[in-house]
């Protein structure tokens, strides 16, 4: 967000505000990553020269060490904090999904099925179940295919008012539909009377601010909690929609189909990515939780006109994806290369004076920044709401419940840390679901058929362990 | 089963650890990480140790009572020993972790002590372990029901919260004396550590006579407590001074670690350290950063935070 490269940032499709899988620091993140760690590999240098007198060999040896520990620990250093930048949003967002599971009954009810997941799994046999599940899968995978490569048609022949209008549309039925149900079951749930007329107060205010937030300009905070309740609306009518075993199986691909589509040379989003780069023009955000946004305040001063864009381009990418399900997969991609290509484009603009010498100068000018170190991280929204689902699944459907809960908590969490320290080493947009994912997956399963027989019967017990 | 008991509960077992948790750990975001972490480490060794037990159990016979129990008992006893052997792993990580930061730090000095680290790594398996014991319980008392109305126990909830809160705290000291153990190679303080946890859940084993296992535990915990303080650097000078409040002098060579009255507000970090330097107390060669970490905990303190 407040990168210097968000000036004129085209539309993004509905599709590219993936799911998730785009984690990655910002422009001054970068910059400052880059001098930080230049400075160290100076100072080892120097250090090591200092010592080649001495013992030579084991100089060189200990630089390449200290070059890798010091990488590592890049993220620990000052990293810490981005961790816990993104750690509390969500951790928020899990929050209100769990306890919304816990206590709306609405959304752990069987009311149908998606038209994403024709086949049913009430079957007679488990094979048949599962076979079910796989084509659900399958089928859900494809239109996240479909509409990742429409989306990249869409960008390549610059259809910037179609996405544009999508994302719209998107957001106000997010804003709007969803969260009416969800305020209609919340007041079934503790049965509270409610007229319609304050009803309608209360969601048109809720929408309209939330629409201003999210395409426009507003309070840092208030964005963000419109971002993360947003990711949990969406994340409950996953869990609602999505059978059990579908559910499990969409979450293992989605990490996969991430894997490769931001990682691999021939993936959709990378070739989003090199278009956008041929074009010279930053691809609109996607919609991104950004940990700070100080950045595009001041940037509002140099570049009024781009920061509206962003911001817009940010929100509507969020609002469309939650509006079409299959549009999730894909946005977290874009995001992702949306970040490889502001990556990449910050070698050449740092040579350029003007937008370097504006942005480098405005952590001394601002108030605001207590910079370096007020850098943020940006986590897209498909990844809140994947692991909200995986979240909100275990504390419906495990027989461990809470314990289960607890522990696919803590491994979302750890995956998120070690994905951020990877993105310090790397210092690219990696994507956030795989490790995440895997080990929530993993704890899941094993947390559910393994520890909670266990701590049954030390809890019948009461032994202590 | 009510709101109350409910209530009660939860702030009988977790509330001397959010206490310490919000005052010690939450402000800074290393130690969040070291936290979450040390969580992650107790959960995968709970993982294992029941995935050893679920096959012991799965290849004998359900029907036979005594030996389910003692089934129930080796897995006890294999999930103590691996979770200290997680624990040792969790050390050497966070030693790795130690000498990276160290190298990319600017003065030299690593933003955090290994002595901090242990206590927070000792709070990351306690808040686990107790949340894993307790929360399952917490839930089912929002319920209804009525406790022990098959002739068992009616303190159940109560005796579960006092022994979740003491093994929280056991968990926090046995951090602080295992990685001590662990810096000074003092093999027999990590061998303490061991038995002493295999003594903690042995007792156990006598619930519910609950004076055998709530009483011995909570006098382990006294003397764990007593032990890592005085490893911590403490003693009982610094524990007058601490509870009389009394102000620091600066010229004074016996004065403790930042023990500062409420009067005297005009320390800053940097001067303190080079004072502790300069004067070789003997609490800085001993526990680097003890006076950061002792920092935050007395109200006396927070006039040197910056």
């Amino acid at each position: 967000m407040s990168e210097e490269s968000e000036e004129s940032v085209p539309l993004l499709p509905l599709q590219q505000e993936s799911m998730a899988s785009a984690l990655f620091n910002t422009d001054q993140n970068d910059n400052s990553e880059r001098r930080r760690h230049d400075n160290n590999e100076r100072r080892r240098n120097d250090h090591a020269e200092s010592e080649t007198n001495g013992q030579p060999q084991n100089n060189i040896q200990q630089v390449v060490e200290q070059d890798e520990e010091e990488d590592e620990e890049l993220t620990l250093k000052y990293g810490a904090k981005h961790v816990i930048m993104l750690f509390v949003p969500v951790t928020l967002c899990m929050v209100v999904v769990v306890a919304t599971i816990k206590s709306v009954s609405f959304y752990t009810r069987k009311d149908g099925q998606l038209i994403y997941t024709p086949f049913t799994e009430e079957t007679e046999t488990v094979g048949q179940r599962a076979l079910n599940s796989i084509l659900n899968a399958a089928i859900m995978i494809s239109v996240i295919i479909v509409m990742t490569i429409l989306l990249v048609v869409l960008y390549k022949y610059r259809c910037y008012k179609v996405i544009h209008g999508w994302l719209i549309i998107s957001s106000l039925l997010l804003l709007f539909f969803f969260s009416f149900i969800y305020l209609g079951e919340v007041f079934k749930t503790y049965n509270v009377a409610m007229d319609y007329i304050t009803v309608a107060l209360m969601i048109w205010n809720f929408g309209v601010v939330g629409m201003i937030c999210i395409h426009w300009k507003g309070p840092l905070r208030l964005q963000q909690a419109y971002l993360i309740m947003i990711s949990a609306l969406m994340a409950l009518v996953f869990i609602k929609y999505l059978p059990e075993w579908t559910a499990w199986l969409i979450l293992a691909v989605i990490s996969v189909y991430d894997l490769i589509a931001v990682l691999c040379p021939k993936g959709p989003l990378r070739m989003l990515v090199e278009t956008a780069q041929e074009r010279n023009e930053t691809l609109f955000p996607a919609l991104i939780y950004s940990s700070t946004m100080i950045w595009l305040v001041n940037m509002a001063e140099e570049d009024p006109e781009a920061q509206r864009k962003s911001k817009t381009s940010t929100y509507d990418k969020q609002a469309s994806r939650t509006q079409n399900e299959d549009a999730e997969a894909d946005d977290g991609g874009f995001s992702q290369e949306w970040q490889q290509q502001r990556d990449n484009r910050i070698g050449p603009i740092e040579s350029t004076p003007e937008s370097r010498a504006a942005v480098q100068a405005l952590p001394s000018n601002s108030q605001t920044s207590e910079d370096p170190e007020e850098r943020g991280v940006k986590l897209g929204l498909g990844d809140f709401i994947f692991y909200s689902v995986l979240v909100g699944k275990a504390s419906a459907t495990a027989s461990g419940d809470w314990n289960t809960t607890l522990a696919c908590f803590v491994a979302i969490l750890i995956g998120l840390c070690l994905t951020l320290l990877l993105l310090a080493i790397f210092k690219k947009a990696l994507p956030a679901l795989p490790i995440s994912i895997t080990f929530g997956l993993v704890f899941y399963f094993a947390t559910d058929n393994l520890v909670q027989p266990f701590m049954d019967q030390l809890a019948f017990h009461q032994f202590y362990i | 089963m009510t709101l109350a008991v409910f209530f009660g509960c939860t702030f009988i077992a977790f509330g001397p650890a959010f206490g310490l948790f919000i005052f010690t750990i939450a402000r800074d975001p290393l130690r969040i990480i070291i936290l979450i972490a040390g969580a992650f480490f107790w959960l995968v060794s709970l993982l294992l140790s029941s995935l050893i037990w679920f096959i012991a159990v799965k290849a004998s016979d359900p029907q036979d009572e005594r030996l389910q129990k003692g089934l129930l008992i080796f897995g006890v006893m294999f999930s103590v020993l691996l979770q200290e052997a997680f624990r040792f792993l969790y050390y050497k990580l966070l030693r790795k972790a130690i000498e990276g930061l160290v190298a990319l730090s600017e003065d030299g000095c690593s933003p955090i002590s290994i002595q901090q680290m242990a206590y927070v790594a000792g709070v990351g398996f306690g808040l686990m372990s107790g949340a894993f014991s307790m929360i399952n319980l917490l839930a089912d008392a929002l319920g209804p029901g009525t406790v022990g109305i098959h002739g068992d126990s009616q303190l159940y909830f109560l005796t579960s919260a006092f022994m979740t809160m003491v093994l929280i705290f056991l968990h926090t000291f046995w951090g602080i004396l295992f990685f001590h153990g662990c810096e000074h190679r003092r093999w027999w303080e990590i061998a303490a550590v061991v038995i002493m946890h295999l003594t903690v859940s042995g007792l156990s084993f006598c619930n519910p006579l609950y004076v055998g296992s709530l009483v011995p535990s909570y006098l382990l915990m006294a003397a764990a407590a007593a032990w890592a303080y005085l490893l911590s650097g403490g003693s009982a000078q610094n524990l007058r001074r601490f509870l009389l409040c009394k102000c620091c002098s600066r010229k004074g060579v016996g004065d403790t670690l930042g023990l500062v009255g409420y009067q005297d507000c005009c320390w800053d970090g940097e001067r303190l350290s080079q004072w502790l330097k300069q004067e070789h107390h003997p609490l800085v060669s001993q526990t680097r950063g003890a006076g950061d970490f002792l920092r935050p905990w007395s109200g006396c303190y927070l006039s040197l935070e910056k």
